[in-house]
């Protein structure tokens, strides 16, 4: 099925790529076909081999064996120099730009204007900001890149892959950390591109948005092509079978009801607790054995008000109380300390330690917790390791490899299995789905429902509303900074939630209907 | 990006102090000291610069102090013992060390070692080298010696700019326009905001870093021949202990330890406040000259301190900007 190939020409063809890290087969034989100006998606669960097949075609990786053919050329992409000289640009799952360099440096690196061997700055900003503009930014381009948040950091490296006159784009889960306003600013940019004859591949986990954007789809599974398929033709279902190669009884089922348990004890309570210019003072309760939702934009406050309840910023007003007891709250080992675990969003920078094997990052924070004179033995280490990489069925299945190895939703479990390490009695949980596929997406929502069940309380925030909508016992909506509705029971749902946030801006809810 | 307030900080500092010192000693307010002190600091100005590149670029170089030593060694007994016009001398001199620097730079990126172990390595190497070269002071006598150590602008005020101040003075405007207005400057920068992710921008990172340790060398090659007509003799132990003098230099001057941020200027002020320092001293005339390193670790720490709360400070206004997407 993989080699009905179309009359239109195609752009970038692969042949039988195979790729190996040691023992792992992360490649066998793959063929990837991209037509001039089609968006295609490239789609599969963790693991699948989607970054893998990038990084080679990109010549980060070498490659053990195939082709890669650009028009009639072939490309000896050996260096990911080598591979944008060639016209394949690729804007990565995590903002790979500069911090330190301004927005235009940024922009520009290494192609700046130049005019008798120097940069000249201000044509390089004004390009910048001309650049910038077609994407619906207007910001101070002079300015450090770092001191942006991280959905206009990404929408600079697309600008960037754009600008480079590529032929064939490369996006891997551009969309993960933006809103829709913004997803709708990248598509619009996404068609206009491949009318020009651009070849975009998308690598994304949000099916809708595979649904809306892309014209065919291409699906891997354990490093092995399943399929390629025209989007129209491929109905929802048959897709998320060739991707997982099981049949899944409907994504993730119903949410229980909330009203089958009898009222639960609080875990944690926080009144008017809140910080100046961070978030607006609130009420919050934490039930033990119920999943609070926090729904919002991005920048809404939510991952503020998780940093608050953990301890990782102090607040300046307000009481929080754990059992009834009042408590301080001033730095992430208060939090430790009194049972509470965070998992934040930014995996790569706040999460894992890249370097540090899977089994020292499960017990990293037992062993915070006990403190440097009961170190844990190394039987002890092994024996949590090999639980956790069981019970969270984390692959490869082997405790002794660089977390930095793992895919995301791996890397995502890892973090979830060193705080379940603690035995924790508040989880917070900031974007636990994020960059994750299908698969796993459902596991890590069967895993929430069953932490919950052992009477965990969880603080789960997200920009999915499906997801929130299904494990949510109550969820709590925020806008500009300020917590604004909270519903439970029936009144969760989809619409309900939309209402809330879009209180002032139908667009959104248009948008999302 | 700029760095501007760590160099204004850099810079109120040694105003600050000059103006302290020049209250206590009048006489320090003059010409003919500030010539001095562009003098005696000059081949630590010009390695000091060569310092910064690599530093922003998230390396080390702790080589320079013997690679100085080496040049003097080798500089005089080129000239003296075999017989070399002394411009072949420079040349051929200059020529080994931008060598021996790349050669530096190579090995970090190939087998992607730690600058500080590589260049501790090449700092015994040109020290043991020097050594083997001669154990004794060499003087020199070559008549462009004295011609260039003669040399000098008269300032008003009866203070001399000499020639290898001038040297310095140029190296420093070099420096500062070589990182601030060209791809190599930016592509400094770029390496120490991360490697992988340069290199994923497109930057020749291995290239870039060959570059970067071969200009610091080259500059340390030509400390070294300033130094040689500072003291108009090569010794094996000239200049023990200089790559640590300007990495003071680099970081009182607001440059970032970690790489990605800093300037020229701010290490030139840096090697003005060293200096400043130990002509205080040499005026106050009861004091240890070994005050000088107490002052300057002193200053170094209340810098470094500084650095670490203006980092934090720059994290904060991300919230800000946030929502700029219109």
């Amino acid at each position: 099925m993989e080699n009905s190939l179309g009359p239109a020409p195609s752009l970038l063809e692969v042949r039988g790529i195979s790729k190996s890290f040691g023992a792992v087969r992360a490649l066998q034989e793959v063929d990837f076909t991209l037509r001039a100006g089609e968006i295609h998606a490239l789609l599969g669960e963790n693991g699948a081999g989607k970054s893998t097949l990038i990084k080679v075609i990109t010549g980060v990786f070498p490659r053990d064996a195939g082709v890669v053919r650009l028009g009639d050329e072939e490309v000896a992409t050996r260096s990911a120099k080598a591979a944008l000289q060639a016209g394949i640009a690729t804007v990565y799952q995590e903002v790979n730009l500069l911090p330190n360099l301004s927005v235009a440096q940024n922009l520009f690196l290494d192609r700046q204007p130049m005019r008798f061997g120097i940069v000249r700055e201000g044509e390089m900003r004004r390009r910048a900001k001309a650049l910038l503009t077609e994407f619906g930014l207007d910001i101070d381009v002079a300015a450090p890149l770092g001191s942006y948040s991280v959905a206009i950091q990404h929408v600079t490296a697309i600008a960037r892959a754009v600008d480079l006159s590529a032929r064939v784009l490369i996006l891997d889960e551009p969309t993960a950390s933006l809103d829709r306003h913004e997803v709708e600013i990248l598509f619009g940019i996404m068609r206009q591109l491949a009318r020009r004859g651009i070849g975009i591949v998308f690598v994304s986990h949000f099916l809708d948005q595979v649904y809306e954007i892309s014209d065919r789809i291409t699906v891997l599974r354990n490093g092995r092509l399943v399929g390629e398929r025209e989007t129209a033709s491929l109905p929802r279902l048959e897709l998320i079978r060739m991707m997982l190669g099981r049949e899944l009884a409907e994504t993730t089922g119903a949410r229980a009801a909330a009203n089958d348990h009898p009222p639960r004890e609080i875990c944690a309570s926080f009144e008017n607790y809140g910080k100046t210019g961070y978030v607006a003072p609130f009420n919050l309760e934490l039930r033990h054995g119920e999943v609070v939702g926090l729904a919002g934009l991005l920048g809404s406050g939510r991952t503020e008000t998780a940093r608050l309840v953990f301890g990782a910023e102090r607040a300046d007003g307000g009481q929080a109380k754990v059992d009834g007891a009042s408590l301080r709250l001033q730095s992430p080992r208060d939090g430790v300390r009194h049972g509470f675990g965070y998992c934040p969003e930014e995996r790569k920078t706040d999460g894992v330690v890249a370097e540090l094997t899977v089994r020292e990052n499960i017990v990293l924070a037992l062993q915070a917790k006990r403190g440097l004179h009961r170190p844990l033995s190394r039987r002890e280490q092994d024996e949590l390791a090999r639980r956790y990489v069981k019970m969270l069925d984390i692959r490869p299945p082997d405790a002794e490899r660089p977390v930095g190895l793992l895919s995301g939703g791996n890397q995502q479990k890892v973090l979830l299995a060193r705080w379940l390490a603690t035995a924790p009695r508040l989880l917070v949980l900031d974007e636990p789905t994020r960059g994750i596929d299908v698969g796993a997406h459902a596991e890590i929502i069967r895993l929430i429902r069953e932490l919950c069940d052992d009477g965990l309380a969880l603080l789960v925030i997200s920009s999915e509303l499906d997801e929130i909508v299904t494990y949510s016992d109550r969820v709590v909506v925020l806008r500009d900074r300020a917590h604004v509705e909270e519903l439970s029971g029936e009144a969760i749902d989809v619409t309900n939630i939309l209402a809330a946030i879009a209180a002032d801006g139908a667009a959104m809810q248009e948008a999302r209907a | 990006m700029k760095g501007l307030p760590p160099v204004l900080i850099t810079a109120i500092v040694l105003v600050a102090g000059f103006v302290l010192c020049a209250l206590q000693f009048p006489n320090i307010a003059s010409t003919r000291v500030v010539g001095n002190l562009l003098t005696d600091n000059a081949f630590l100005g010009i390695v000091a610069t060569g310092m910064t590149f690599v530093i922003i670029s998230g390396g080390i170089d702790l080589s320079v102090g013997s690679v100085i030593g080496f040049t003097t060694v080798f500089v005089a007994l080129a000239i003296e013992r075999w017989g070399m016009p002394p411009l072949v001398a420079f040349v051929a001199i200059l020529a080994l060390s931008a060598a021996f620097g790349a050669a530096m730079g190579a090995i970090i990126h190939v087998f992607d070692l730690p600058p500080f172990i590589v260049t501790l390595a090449g700092m015994f190497l040109a020290r043991g080298a020097s050594f083997l070269l001669s154990t004794e002071s060499v003087p020199i006598t070559a008549p462009v010696y004295s011609t260039v150590s003669d040399f000098a602008f008269r300032m008003p005020g009866g203070g001399r700019l000499t020639a290898i101040a001038i040297i310095m003075l140029t190296i420093v405007i070099g420096g500062v326009l070589l990182l601030r207005l060209t791809r190599f400057g930016a592509n400094v920068y770029a390496l120490g905001g991360g490697r992988a992710t340069a290199s994923l921008m497109g930057v020749a990172v291995g290239k870039m870093t060959v570059k970067i340790y071969m200009l610091s060398s080259l500059l340390a090659g030509i400390a070294g021949i300033v130094f040689s007509f500072y003291t108009s003799a090569g010794y094996s132990l000239s200049a023990v202990g200089v790559e640590l003098d300007s990495i003071a230099a680099v970081v009182i001057g607001g440059t970032l330890l970690t790489g990605g941020q800093g300037s020229v200027i701010g290490t030139f002020l840096g090697v003005l406040i060293q200096g400043m320092i130990q002509t205080y001293i040499n005026f106050d005339g009861t004091l240890s000259s070994w005050w000088t390193k107490i002052a300057t670790g002193v200053l170094l720490f209340a810098f470094i301190a500084l650095q670490q709360g203006l980092v934090a400070l720059a994290r904060r206004p991300v919230a800000k900007r946030a929502g700029a997407v219109s």
